[in-house]
């Protein structure tokens, strides 16, 4: 059932572990020019989305504030389809504002597109159907739904003035040129999560919780994003938390620490993916294989991907 | 009048101080209460005997803060990195184990019944400290501060403590002292990079609409 991805995954931790050894003695708190990680960034279209104020007081203003609220609350505002702790606005701060967290005017304009993971051209529609499903780790509202229509109109309105089909300058998470300088290391991962991460996610990740709700969301465990979502591959967890982590100081932590960290984070056991088919094995080979996500892999001799148990709702 | 205030808080805690003597050592309530006898003043006369402070003095409210961050505003008071004139004396006057036990003495102290009543502001200032508080200013990338101190600033375990009903004038004195540098005890430095970012206006604004907020409305701890 796993030879394959096992074999593999020892190699990888022959190489780690020589690297780590070699570096765990010199200080990795330098900073890398913030040019290198952000190439393309000039030649794209820069672009701000209006205020809040200048939300419209008629019926298409109720519904984009409907958006607003369901994007900044989703468990309160849209519970049917969340099946974890998050909101949408913990992966898309500042309320799916803030460039380089993936945000909602850049993505507006960049849909219908084609996308290899589920081999189809995508409406904006299908793509937050997604998000539900993985990252929410719930059910996908129908097209036609009012949480769609509402995070719709409130994209649309995020994006006012914007070009279509064009990538503008802070869309999606700064993955353009952004490579790990050593392979990333569990073992380095750790600390800096402990030193960076912890204050506000918990020791094992879990968040933390005032009155029932979560101030700080958790990063793996039953309450997180399952192993379908975008944020369980590495190269889009390392490009988020560069840019955005530790909450208030993005871009403080070097590439190297970005990488390590979103490693680790990576590693933990989260919900199955809802794609899950026979195995984790087969699973992986039908839609994980790739060499930014650990599903399937094996990780300090544990089998990850296997899921945690469901959650009693 | 806070001398006054003063003077009647003294003579209560000579009360309450006869009624814990004989307790096991450190005795937090008769420290509170009467000091240590090696420097400490009684922390009521500043702190109030409900620990709820004096809002109009800066003297923060402590009673419901979480242990372990009371113990380490009293260590940092001690060892510099939190700067300040009064408190600096009297944390260092207490034994580390005094200041363990006066941290969980305060931690284990009910809210107080009723917060003063909100300091009156004008419109554009409680927009102003509202938008502040709840969204923050990302250009500068400071989030609300809601997004860390909770809901309303209830506060968040022992890292963030907690703003919904404190003292105003004691809200920006630490803003402003994050912003000299004299206090700089904080984790990652997230408080001075955010106070870095507020003007005298914001200041004056966030602190007020703090300070108006409910204390410990949601249940201040996690
Ligand atoms: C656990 C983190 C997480 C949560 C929660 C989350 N997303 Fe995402 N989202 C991602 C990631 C990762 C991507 C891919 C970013 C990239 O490719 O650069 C993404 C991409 C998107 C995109 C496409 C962006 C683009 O430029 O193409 C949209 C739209 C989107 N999310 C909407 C939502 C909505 C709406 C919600 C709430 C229902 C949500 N997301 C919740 C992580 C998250
Ligand atoms: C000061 C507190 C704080 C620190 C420190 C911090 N985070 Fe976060 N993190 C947050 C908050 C708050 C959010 C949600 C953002 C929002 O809703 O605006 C978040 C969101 C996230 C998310 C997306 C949501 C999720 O649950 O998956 C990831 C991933 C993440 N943080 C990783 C990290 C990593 C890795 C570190 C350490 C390098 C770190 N964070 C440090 C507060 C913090
Ligand atoms: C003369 C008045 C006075 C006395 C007596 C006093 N304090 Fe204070 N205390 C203050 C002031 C003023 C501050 C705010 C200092 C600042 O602005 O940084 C403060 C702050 C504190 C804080 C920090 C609270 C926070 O939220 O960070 C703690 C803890 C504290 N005092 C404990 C004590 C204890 C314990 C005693 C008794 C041993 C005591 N204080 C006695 C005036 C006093
Ligand atoms: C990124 C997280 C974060 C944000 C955002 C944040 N804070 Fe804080 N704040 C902290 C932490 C951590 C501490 C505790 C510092 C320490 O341990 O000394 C703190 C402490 C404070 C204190 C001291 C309270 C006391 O009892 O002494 C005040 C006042 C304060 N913050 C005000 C604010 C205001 C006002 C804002 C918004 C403009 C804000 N904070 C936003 C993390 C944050």
């Amino acid at each position: 059932m796993k030879p394959a991805p096992r074999i593999a995954l020892i190699a990888l931790a022959m190489v780690i572990v020589p690297w780590a050894a070699r570096s765990s003695g010199q200080a990795s708190r330098t900073t890398a020019a913030p040019a290198a990680t952000k190439p393309a960034a000039a030649a794209l279209p820069a672009f701000t989305p209006p205020p809040d104020s200048a939300i419209p007081d008629d019926p298409f203003g109720a519904l984009v504030r409907e958006g607003r609220d369901i994007f900044l609350d989703t468990p309160g505002h849209a519970k049917p389809y969340v099946g974890n702790g998050l909101s949408c606005s913990n992966c898309h701060l500042d309320a799916g504002r803030r460039a380089n967290s993936a945000p909602m005017w850049a993505a507006y304009v960049r849909y219908p597109r084609y996308r290899a993971k589920n081999g189809k051209v995508n409406t904006f529609a299908d793509r937050l159907r997604g998000c539900f499903q993985f990252s929410m780790n719930g059910k996908a509202p129908a097209a036609d739904s009012d949480v769609i229509r509402a995070l719709t109109a409130y994209s649309y309105w995020l994006a006012t003035g914007a070009p279509t089909g064009k990538n503008l300058a802070g869309y999606g998470y700064p993955k353009e040129g952004f490579t790990s300088p050593l392979p990333p290391s569990y073992a380095r991962g750790q600390q800096v999560y402990a030193s960076h991460c912890a204050l506000c996610h918990g020791t094992n990740g879990e968040g933390q919780q005032v009155a029932g709700k979560f101030v700080f969301p958790p990063l793996w465990g039953p309450q997180s994003f399952n192993w379908g979502a975008g944020m369980g591959n590495i190269d889009n967890a390392a490009a988020f938390i560069k840019a955005n982590m530790p909450f208030s100081r993005g871009d403080t932590l070097t590439d190297q620490d970005a990488w390590d960290v979103a490693m680790f984070m990576d590693a933990h056991e989260r919900p199955q993916d809802p794609r899950f088919k026979d195995s984790v094995a087969a699973t992986r080979k039908q839609h994980h294989d790739s060499k930014w996500s650990l599903y399937g892999t094996e990780v300090n001799g544990r089998l990850v991907g296997t899921g945690t148990p469901p959650r009693g709702r | 009048m806070h001398i006054r205030n003063r003077r009647l808080i003294f003579g209560a805690s000579m009360v309450l101080c006869t009624a814990a003597a004989g307790a096991a050592t450190p005795d937090a309530a008769h420290i509170a209460a009467a000091g240590n006898g090696r420097g400490a003043p009684p922390c009521a006369s500043c702190h109030g005997v409900a620990g709820d402070g004096q809002a109009a003095a800066g003297f923060p409210r402590l009673a419901h803060l979480d242990a372990g961050y009371l113990q380490r505003q009293l260590d940092n008071f001690a060892d510099g990195s939190r700067a300040n004139a009064t408190m600096a004396p009297i944390a260092k006057s207490l034994t580390a184990a005094e200041r363990q036990a006066l941290a969980a003495y305060y931690a284990g102290m009910p809210l107080p019944a009723a917060t003063q009543p909100p300091v009156a502001d004008s419109g554009s200032d409680r927009a102003r400290g509202e938008q502040l508080a709840t969204r923050g200013r990302w250009s500068q990338q400071v989030p609300g501060c809601v997004q860390c101190h909770g809901p309303q600033g209830v506060g968040v375990g022992a890292h963030f403590p907690p703003l919904a009903g404190q003292s105003a004038l004691y809200i920006a004195n630490q803003l402003r002292a994050w912003r000299s540098g004299t206090r700089r005890n904080d984790p990652l430095g997230l408080m001075q990079h955010v106070a870095s970012a507020l003007d005298d206006a914001d200041i004056r604004a966030v602190s007020t609409w703090f300070a108006a907020q409910p204390a410990g409305g949601k249940g201040g701890k996690p």
